[in-house]
C-alpha cells in the first residue's frame, strides 16, 4: 500500500467520520439582533458574524437581521412562538435580557428555560463614575457621604426602574444602607444622556458600564471610583480599583451571548456549541472581541444554561427585594 | 481663530480627494431625494445607507461625510413635497406646508421652491460657520440644560405652539391631546411600567415617530384621494419659474437670519431636532411679521422661516454629537451609531484625537451646502419630475416607499399595521378638520416634557422649586410669559390708545 493511498484513505475516513458526527451544517446562518442597528445587540451579532468568517470556523457568511422591540421581548416571543425549530438562527442576548425574563417582562409564562442558551462571548462591567471635581476619591468616601445624607445625591443612568442600569444604582444604594425604593434615581434615555447630566451636575453619581465609558476615560472630566468586577481589568483599566478590593461586595457583569429556539434538536444545538467552542479559541475571535470593547467571558453549552438559571434566580431575588415583583 | 482656520484647511484637504468629493455629491443628492419623498426622512436615509457604507469597506471619514450629506441634504429636499403635495417630506418640513402649499396653489410653486432653497442654503451656511467657531463654546452652554431646564423649554415650546391654534382652539387642543395619548404608549421611561401595551410586546417601545408620520400623512392621504373620483382636484401645481427676485429675497432677509439662528440654537440642544426648530421659528416669524394675517395663506416668509431653521438645525445638532457624544437630534443619533460601528468614540477628545475626521466632516458640509444649492435650484425640476407623476400613481408609490422606510427601521409587519391604523385615525381627523401638525407636536414634545418633568422631580425629591431655579429657567420662563402675554398686552394698549384718541 503506497503512502499516498494510505493518506487518502485516512483523510477520507476523517472526513466521513467528522461529517457523520456533524451531520448538521448551516446553509444560511443568521444572527438576530433584537434591536435596531447600531446598538449593543448589533455589536454582539457582528462579533459572531465577523469572527466566524475571519477564523473560517463557519464557511458560510452569517447575516445579521434585526427585530427591535422591548429590549428583546419581541424577538424572544417570536423565537419561542414562531421559529422554535429554526436551527440556522442564533439570537443575541445580554444581562438585560435575563433581568427582563426574571421580572416576567418577556412574557409571564416564559423563563430562561424557554429557549436553549448556546454561548456567552464577552462581558462589560459596571463602574461607579463621578465628576472629576467631585469631593470623593474612593468608593468608601462616597458611600459614607451617601449614608449620612441619602437624599443629598442623585444617581442617574440610562434605564428605567428595574433595568440593568437601575440595578447597578440599587447595588450602590444598598452599600450605603439605602433601600433601593428610597434612593434618588433619575432615568435617562441611554448612558450618553446620563453622562451629560453628570457633567452638568444634574446628577452626582453615574453607575455606568466601564467599556462603554472607556472613550471618556482620558477626557479628564470624570473619575471612576470603582469597577464592579471580581478582579482588576487589564489595559487602561488596570489602575482603577474594584469595589471588592475597597471592601464592598459589589459585582455587576454585563455579559453578551446567544440563544437558539427551544425546539432546535440536540444535534443542531451541539453543532452551535461546538462552533462556539472552536471559535472561542481562535485569535481572530479575541481580536474582534477586543475591538468591540468586551472583556473575556466565555461560557458554552450546558455551562451557560446553568449560569442562566442562576442569573434568573439571582435577579428574581433582587427584584423581589426592591419590590419590583411580588 | 488662526488655529481653527488652519484645521479647517486640513479638513478641505480631506474633502478634495476625488472619492470624498464624489461621496459628498452622492450623499447630498440622495439626501435631497430622501427628503423629497414623504415618509423617507434623513433618519431612514442614514439608517439605510450606514450598513451599505460599512459593508462596502468605506473608511470612517468617507462614510461620515456621505451620511452627513444625506442628513443635511434631506433637510433641503423635505420642502419639495411640502410645497407641491402638502405632505411633509420629513419631520422638519411640516411647517413648510403651511405657506408653501397655498403658494403652490396660487401658481407660485416655483418661487416657493426657490425661496425655500435659498433659505435652506442660508440656514445651512450660518450653522456650518457656527459649527466651526462655536462648537466648544456652545457645548458648554448645552451642558447646563438639565431635566428642569428641558421641562421649562418644553413649556416655552408649547406656549409658542399655542399661537398656532388659530381659528379653532378646541380642535387644536384635542389634536395635541391625541398626540400626547399616542406618545404615552409603551414602557414608562422612569418606572419601567408598561402603559397601554395590552400585553403586546411590539408595543413596548411605543409608537415609532416614523410609523406615526407615515400613518397620519401618507396613509390618510391615500384614503382622502380614494374618496375623490375626479383626478383634477389632485393635480400637482405647475412649477413655472424656479427663481426669486432680489427684492423677494431682501423681503425675507430678517426672517431667514432670525430663523437660522433659532434653528441653530435648537439644533445644539440635545434631543431637539428639525421639527421643533421649524415649529419655533415659524411661530416666532408669524408673531413678529404677520401684520396682515397672510401667514398660512401663502406668505413667502412663512416658507423661508421653517426652511432656514431646519437646515440650520442640522449643523447645530452636529455640535453636541461631536463634542459630547450626545446626539443633538434623531438623525445624529444614527450618525453616532455610525461612529461607534467604526470604533470611534465621539466625545470631548474627538477634536484632539481625530482632527482629520472632525474637520474633514465640517469642511465637507461647506462643499455639500454649495452643491445642494445647485441641485435644489437649477436642477430642482428633476426632483419635481419625480413628484410630478400623476397623483394616483405617485401617492401609492410614495406609500410603498414610506412602508419600506417603516419596515427598514422597525423590521416588523406589525409596524406597517400600526401605521395603517393610525392612517385611518388620521383620515377621520383630517375629515373633521383637525390640524395634524398639532397632533404630531403633542406626540413629540409631550414625551420630552413628561420624561424631564419626572426626572426633575426625581432629582429634587418631589419639590416643585427645581423648575424655577437657575438663570436658564428664569430666562425660559421669561420668554414663555413674553410669548403668552405680549399679544394680549399689546391688544389692551392699542385699544386704550384707540379709546384715548
Amino acid at each position: 500500500m503506497s503512502k499516498s493511498f494510505r493518506l487518502v484513505t485516512s483523510l477520507a475516513a476523517i472526513v466521513a467520520l467528522s461529517s457523520a458526527l456533524n451531520a448538521f451544517e448551516v446553509s444560511k446562518p443568521v444572527c438576530l439582533a433584537p434591536a435596531k442597528p447600531g446598538g449593543g445587540f448589533d455589536l454582539t451579532c457582528r462579533l459572531a458574524s465577523n469572527s466566524f468568517s475571519a477564523s473560517k470556523t463557519i464557511a458560510k457568511p452569517m447575516t445579521v437581521n434585526f427585530m427591535p422591540g422591548g429590549v428583546g421581548a419581541v424577538a424572544y416571543n417570536h423565537v419561542i412562538g414562531q421559529r422554535s425549530n429554526d436551527a440556522e438562527m442564533i439570537v443575541a442576548a445580554s444581562t438585560g435580557s435575563a433581568l427582563n425574563i426574571a421580572q416576567g417582562k418577556f412574557g409571564a409564562n416564559y423563563t430562561v428555560d424557554s429557549v436553549k442558551w448556546v454561548a456567552a462571548v464577552g462581558a462589560d462591567y459596571g463602574a461607579v463614575i463621578v465628576r472629576a471635581d467631585a469631593k470623593w476619591n474612593t468608593l468608601s468616601e462616597m458611600i459614607v457621604d451617601l449614608k449620612a445624607n441619602p437624599k443629598g445625591f442623585a444617581l442617574g443612568s440610562g434605564g428605567s426602574i428595574g433595568s440593568q442600569d437601575w440595578m447597578k444604582a440599587a447595588i450602590i444604594a444598598k452599600l450605603a444602607g439605602i433601600n433601593p425604593k428610597d434612593m434618588k434615581y433619575v432615568a435617562f434615555e441611554g448612558g450618553g444622556e446620563a453622562l451629560t447630566a453628570l457633567l452638568g451636575n444634574h446628577i452626582q453619581i453615574y453607575p455606568g458600564d466601564i467599556a462603554e465609558f472607556s472613550g471618556q476615560l482620558s477626557s479628564g472630566k470624570y473619575k471612576v471610583l470603582a469597577i464592579l468586577s471580581d478582579e482588576r481589568l487589564p489595559g487602561q483599566m488596570a489602575n482603577i480599583p474594584t469595589a471588592k478590593e475597597q471592601g464592598y461586595d459589589a459585582v455587576w457583569r454585563i455579559w453578551r451571548g446567544f440563544y437558539v429556539g427551544p425546539k432546535v434538536t440536540d444535534e443542531q444545538y451541539n453543532y452551535w456549541v461546538d462552533k462556539f467552542k472552536k471559535l472561542s479559541q481562535t485569535e481572530e475571535f479575541a481580536k474582534e472581541r477586543e475591538l468591540r470593547g468586551l472583556y473575556p467571558f466565555t461560557l458554552v453549552g450546558k455551562e451557560y444554561q446553568t449560569f442562566m438559571q442562576e442569573e434568573e434566580k439571582k435577579f428574581k431575588a433582587l427584584a423581589q427585594e426592591a419590590g419590583l415583583i411580588q | 481663530m488662526m488655529e481653527i482656520l488652519s484645521l479647517l484647511g486640513t479638513g478641505f484637504g480631506v474633502v478634495f480627494q476625488p472619492t470624498n468629493l464624489f461621496l459628498v455629491l452622492l450623499g447630498t443628492t440622495l439626501g435631497t431625494l430622501f427628503g423629497a419623498l414623504p415618509g423617507l426622512g434623513p433618519i431612514n436615509g442614514v439608517a439605510i445607507l450606514l450598513p451599505i457604507c460599512y459593508t462596502m469597506g468605506l473608511p470612517v471619514d468617507s462614510s461620515l461625510i456621505m451620511l452627513a450629506g444625506i442628513y443635511y441634504g434631506a433637510e433641503f429636499g423635505g420642502r419639495i413635497s411640502s410645497i407641491l403635495l402638502n405632505v411633509p417630506g420629513d419631520a422638519g418640513a411640516v411647517f413648510t406646508c403651511l405657506d408653501g402649499y397655498p403658494m403652490a396653489q396660487k401658481g407660485f410653486a416655483g418661487p416657493a421652491l426657490a425661496i425655500s432653497g435659498i433659505a435652506s442654503f442660508i440656514g445651512g451656511s450660518i450653522s456650518i460657520v457656527g459649527l466651526t467657531f462655536f462648537a466648544p463654546m456652545l457645548a458648554s452652554i448645552a451642558i447646563h440644560f438639565g431635566p428642569s431646564e428641558y421641562f421649562v423649554l418644553m413649556v416655552f415650546a408649547f406656549a409658542t405652539i399655542s399661537a398656532l391654534m388659530g381659528s379653532n382652539p378646541i380642535k387644536s387642543l384635542v389634536g395635541v391631546v391625541i398626540g400626547l395619548l399616542i406618545g404615552v404608549v409603551g414602557v414608562d421611561a422612569t418606572t419601567g411600567v408598561l402603559r397601554f401595551t395590552f400585553g403586546e410586546a411590539e408595543l413596548y417601545d411605543g409608537f415609532e415617530f416614523l410609523i406615526v408620520i407615515v400613518g397620519f400623512f401618507a396613509v390618510s392621504e391615500v384614503m382622502l384621494m380614494l374618496e375623490h373620483h375626479s383626478s383634477e382636484d389632485f393635480e400637482m401645481p405647475k412649477v413655472t419659474r424656479v427663481y426669486v427676485t432680489m427684492k423677494e429675497i431682501m423681503y425675507c432677509k430678517w426672517t431667514m437670519l432670525r430663523s437660522s439662528i433659532i434653528g441653530f440654537i435648537v439644533g445644539v440642544l440635545p434631543g431637539t431636532g428639525a421639527s421643533i426648530a421649524s415649529a419655533v421659528s415659524y411661530t416666532i416669524a408669524q408673531k413678529i411679521s404677520d401684520k396682515e394675517g397672510t401667514f398660512g395663506k401663502g406668505d413667502i416668509r412663512g416658507v423661508a422661516a421653517p426652511e432656514s431653521a431646519n437646515n440650520a438645525c442640522a449643523g447645530g445638532a452636529m455640535i453636541p454629537m461631536l463634542t459630547l457624544g450626545v446626539p443633538g437630534s434623531g438623525t445624529t443619533a444614527v450618525l453616532l451609531g455610525a461612529l461607534m460601528l467604526y470604533n470611534v468614540n465621539p466625545g470631548p477628545m474627538l477634536f484632539v484625537e481625530q482632527p482629520l475626521l472632525v474637520w474633514g466632516l465640517i469642511a465637507s458640509m461647506y462643499v455639500g451646502n454649495i452643491m445642494l444649492l445647485v441641485i435644489n435650484l437649477p436642477l430642482v425640476k428633476i426632483f419635481t419630475k419625480i413628484l410630478q407623476v400623476p397623483y394616483w400613481l405617485l401617492v401609492p408609490c410614495v406609500t410603498v416607499l414610506a412602508f419600506v422606510g417603516v419596515y427598514s427601521v422597525n423590521f416588523s409587519t406589525f409596524a406597517l399595521l400600526l401605521s395603517i391604523i393610525l392612517g385611518v385615525l388620521g383620515y377621520f381627523l383630517r375629515k373633521l378638520h383637525f390640524s395634524m401638525a398639532t397632533v404630531i407636536l403633542g406626540f413629540v414634545l409631550g414625551k420630552i416634557m413628561e420624561d424631564n418633568l419626572r426626572r426633575g422631580f426625581a432629582i429634587s425629591g418631589g419639590e416643585i422649586g427645581i423648575f424655577f431655579q437657575g438663570t436658564i429657567n428664569a430666562v425660559l420662563w421669561g420668554m414663555t410669559l413674553f410669548i403668552l402675554f405680549v399679544p394680549m398686552i399689546a391688544k389692551i394698549i392699542s385699544k386704550k390708545y384707540a379709546l384715548g384718541k
